[in-house]
């Protein structure tokens, strides 16, 4: 073998067929890599998915940097609380269409996404509705992630009355439908405190059911391989066969959800916070943003889609997010190949006929 | 199974009762029932409190509200449902019933036409795996998944309702919007139809020479304002539906499943003469009636000249006949549209169920609901549309990668063959059960839909409910959607033992 890999370079040399196949074999197998290689690799190869990745980055830090964010100052002059004199009917400063197109040339000026009615700087709010959008996605993405794991985990581990009882729960929350029990929830939680964490704690207690199930399923088939049945005759805890062996297994299933999760968890506030039962006033959000200013749809029409467009963003860059691990992390993954392409109704194209 | 039934239902009954417990506990503690009037300067604040108290029992210790609450909504069981009553002293059953009717108009029309399309879409995204046309709608399934639903809705009262109202006030088009039109019609047409770059490049300049003229005809006629179709157009339309309904199903050459089709057609045109003066002036009953007609018929045609094909025959032949019945019922419609417009001027509604003191026939009343309906069921059916034809999609992916569709193919089937009867109709199993999910969902989903459209429906029963403290409604919406996420549940797992015979319960 050792020689065939030398005569890598110079296949012709090689004298029989079976020698041939093995070149290729083995340059086949040249570069081992790693499974964590092997994922990170399919997905920075996934163009929406990087592209999203960067859209996220790019709206993270400027959210977070503009306005500044507890004890750090931002760059940006204006703050979202004081309100200002309103300039030009507080119209948008911001301008990206070139003077060679009919536009005003490229500028950004005072106010870039405009004015409010009472003159705060708009890009300021909508910056600060931003942050704290970011801060209830990720945090009800960690909790009801981290509920789900391990809820999940245990259930399918010890299956028997753990597993009932813990499924029961879970059917729980599945019968009563999400949006009532989170705005149920959400309100109880704005009556006692009104503050944004409280209300992401909350929206992650009743989110997780759905990767609990998907992980006990997981558990379900893991826990019957030989390899954990190896970890428990070697005396390991349940504790570390469980954390240790099962759950770094189910790793794929579980980020993926928790980026959905997250993306999720945005929209389920700015519902919330349309209904009245979310995010409140002294607070800010995305979504309160945009049902305090839907009646400004015909008049002052930048105050509703800032922050509208802003939740797409995100929304939609989290979701091409998760599909891009998605894809990453399926083994069955293979290149892209073009299917044969059928025609109309399914009738076999011109080609196909013989 | 039987067994398996009534054990399920055991534990979705004890499910639900704890879940009903949770609930009503944590929405007697989510504020304060009497907020408002402890605020008010009315002067006989004190007897309102009273009263509001006695309405909604507020002197009982939480578990009696409960335990009232619980003997009457388990009387439902015998038929005598007693939901209490709201803040406001109203018995809930009764507004539960009206809430639930309009509700279910949203969301029965918003499900079927998102399960059709979307199951269409996913399918022909699926056999054609990446490309240019699977890219835009994988794009478009992710926006719709991402857009918050009120903003959605915001922005389809602006500028499909108003604007549409807007224009047809006076409908122009000029001839550079028309052919920019036509050229739009001709990239998506050839993206859908597909085939070889030729037959792409003709469908594309046949729709981009075409579509400009159709619509400068229809604003000569003055279409949109009198719009007019006539048996002549019906019948083509049928016959067409009915061809290619037999080319995607068996192929144009079974004669016996072409000649049931082509017959169906001629009764369209048979029943569209006869029925006409009933139909002027209608009832829901006839309509009905004649829906029936419309099945029975073709189905009875198909399975006396189908022979060995009588399966494919009676449903080519029953989508013909419903489809013209539809056509001839659509026929009806434009002749009651410029009277309609007479008594509604700008049609498309954004708020509300119906329009109050509607003057007219049967036929603008139908119109009047229609045009109401039509803009929150365009956005409910756009969203779960997107799940609906990503889910079809995977799944088809899923099947076709499997070992019998590939024996299939190399036994020389033909591709249609292969992807309708072996491919499709196993990848259905699957989204029959996330079909029946979806409709138990939407029906507690659609509350944010109904806020914005107006809808006085279940959602808007929940939301104010809740915003008053008042457990009755929120109760009674959820003994209606708790009970649909249960049944649909079972009835879930029932089709998918029925379907699929790999499970057995």
């Amino acid at each position: 073998m050792s020689t065939t890999n030398n005569n890598l370079n110079e296949p012709q040399n090689l004298s029989s067929v079976a020698e041939v196949e093995d070149a290729k074999l083995a340059q086949i197998h040249e570069k081992p890599k790693s499974q964590g290689r092997i994922v990170f690799d399919r997905f920075v190869s996934h163009k929406p998915a990087m592209i999203s990745t960067i859209v996220l980055i790019v709206i993270t830090v400027f959210a977070f940097s503009s306005i500044g964010w507890g004890p750090f100052p931002g760059w940006w002059g204006q703050n979202y609380y004081h309100a200002g004199a309103v300039v030009d009917g507080g119209k948008p400063t911001l301008s990206l269409v070139p003077t060679w197109l009919g536009g005003e040339g490229f500028r950004i000026g005072e106010h870039p996404f405009g004015q409010d009615s009472v003159g705060k700087d708009y890009f300021a709010l909508v910056m600060n509705g931003t942050q704290k959008s970011i801060i209830i996605g990720v945090v009800v993405g960690l909790v009801a992630t981290v509920l789900g794991t391990v809820i999940g985990a245990v259930s399918g581990y010890f299956r028997g009355w753990v597993d009932e009882i813990l499924m029961r729960i879970t059917d729980l929350f599945i019968v009563i439908p999400l949006l009532v029990l989170a705005a149920v929830l959400g309100k109880m939680a704005g009556a006692s405190t009104g503050s944004i964490i409280t209300l992401a704690l909350v929206l992650g207690l009743v989110t997780w059911t759905g990767l609990a199930r998907l992980v006990r399923g997981e558990i379900l088939s893991l826990r019957e391989r030989e390899y954990v049945a190896a970890a428990q005759a070697m005396g390991s805890k349940t504790s570390r066969v469980i954390f240790k062996h099962l759950i770094p297994n189910t790793m794929g299933v579980i980020i993926v959800n928790a980026t959905f999760a997250i993306a999720g968890a945005i929209l389920l506030e700015s519902s919330l916070s349309y209904l009245g039962f979310g995010v409140k006033a002294p607070e800010s959000s995305l979504g309160l943003l945009i049902s305090q200013y839907q009646n400004a749809f015909t008049t002052r029409p930048w105050l509703f889609w800032w922050p509208g467009m802003i939740i797409v963003a995100i929304a939609l860059s989290v979701n091409f997010l998760g599909d891009g691990l998605r894809d990453a992390f399926d083994p069955r993954q293979v290149g892209k190949k073009r299917r044969r392409r059928a025609g109309m109704f399914a009738l076999p194209t011109r080609k196909e006929k013989p | 199974m039987w067994k398996f039934i009534a054990k399920r239902l055991g534990s979705a009954l004890a499910v639900l009762f704890a879940a009903s417990l949770l609930l009503y506990v944590l929405v007697i503690n989510s504020g304060d029932p009497l907020k408002d009037l402890r605020e008010s300067n009315a002067d006989n604040r004190e007897y309102l409190m009273a009263q509001r108290v006695e309405y909604m029992n507020l002197d009982a210790p939480w578990y009696g509200r409960y335990w009232d609450w619980l003997t009457g909504a388990s009387k439902c069981l015998i038929g005598q449902c007693d939901l209490g009553r709201n803040i406001n002293g109203v018995e809930v059953s009764g507004l539960l019933a009206n809430a639930a009717s309009s509700t279910l108009r949203l969301v029965v029309l918003a499900t079927v036409i998102a399960a059709v399309l979307g199951i269409a879409i996913g399918v022909l995204t699926a056999i054609r795996q990446y490309s240019g046309l699977d890219y835009i709608v994988t794009f478009l399934t992710f926006l719709f998944f991402s857009l918050p639903v009120f903003w959605a809705a915001v922005l389809l009262k602006e500028y499909l309702a108003i604007s549409y109202n807007d224009w047809l006030a006076d409908p122009q088009i000029s001839v550079g919007t028309s052919i920019a039109i036509g050229i739009v019609v001709g990239l998506v047409l050839q993206m859908f139809l597909g085939g070889s770059l030729k037959r792409r490049g003709i469908t594309f300049f046949a729709s981009a020479v075409f579509v400009p003229l159709v619509l400068q005809y229809s604003l000569w006629l003055n279409f949109y304002r009198y719009p007019q179709m006539g048996p002549a157009i019906i019948i083509v339309l049928t016959a067409l539906l009915a061809l290619s309904a037999t080319a995607m199903s068996v192929g144009l050459k079974e004669k016996r499943v072409l000649y049931p089709a082509l017959i169906t057609v001629v009764l369209v045109l048979a029943m569209y003469y006869a029925t006409f003066y009933m139909l002027l002036e209608p009832n829901g009953w006839i309509l009905f009636f004649g829906l029936v007609l419309a099945v029975v018929i073709p189905a009875a045609i198909g399975r006396f000249m189908g022979g060995r094909l009588r399966k494919a025959a009676m449903s080519v032949s029953i989508i013909t006949g419903v489809a013209g019945a539809a056509l001839t019922i659509i026929d009806h419609l434009f002749r009651a549209w410029p009277r309609f417009l007479d008594v509604k001027g700008r049609p498309i509604a954004t708020i509300g169920s119906s329009t109050a003191n509607l003057e007219g026939g049967f036929w603008d009343h139908f119109l009047d609901n229609g045009t109401q309906l039509l803009m929150p069921t365009i956005l409910l059916a756009v969203i779960s549309l997107a799940s609906y034809s990503r889910y079809t999609r995977s799944s088809m992916l899923e099947v076709q990668r499997q070992d019998y569709i590939r024996t299939a193919r190399s036994k020389g089937l033909s591709e249609r063959t292969v992807i309708f009867r072996h491919a499709f109709r196993n990848a259905m199993i699957p989204i029959a059960t996330i079909a029946a999910f979806d409709f138990a969902g939407l029906i507690g989903g659609a509350v944010i839909t109904e806020r914005v459209f107006g809808w006085k429906g279940m959602g808007e029963m929940f939301a104010t409910g809740l915003d008053h403290v008042d457990p009755a409604p929120v109760m009674a919406f959820f003994l209606v959607t708790g009970t649909a996420a249960i049944l649909f549940n079972l009835l879930a797992d029932i089709v998918y033992a029925l379907l699929d015979p790999r499970i057995r319960v």
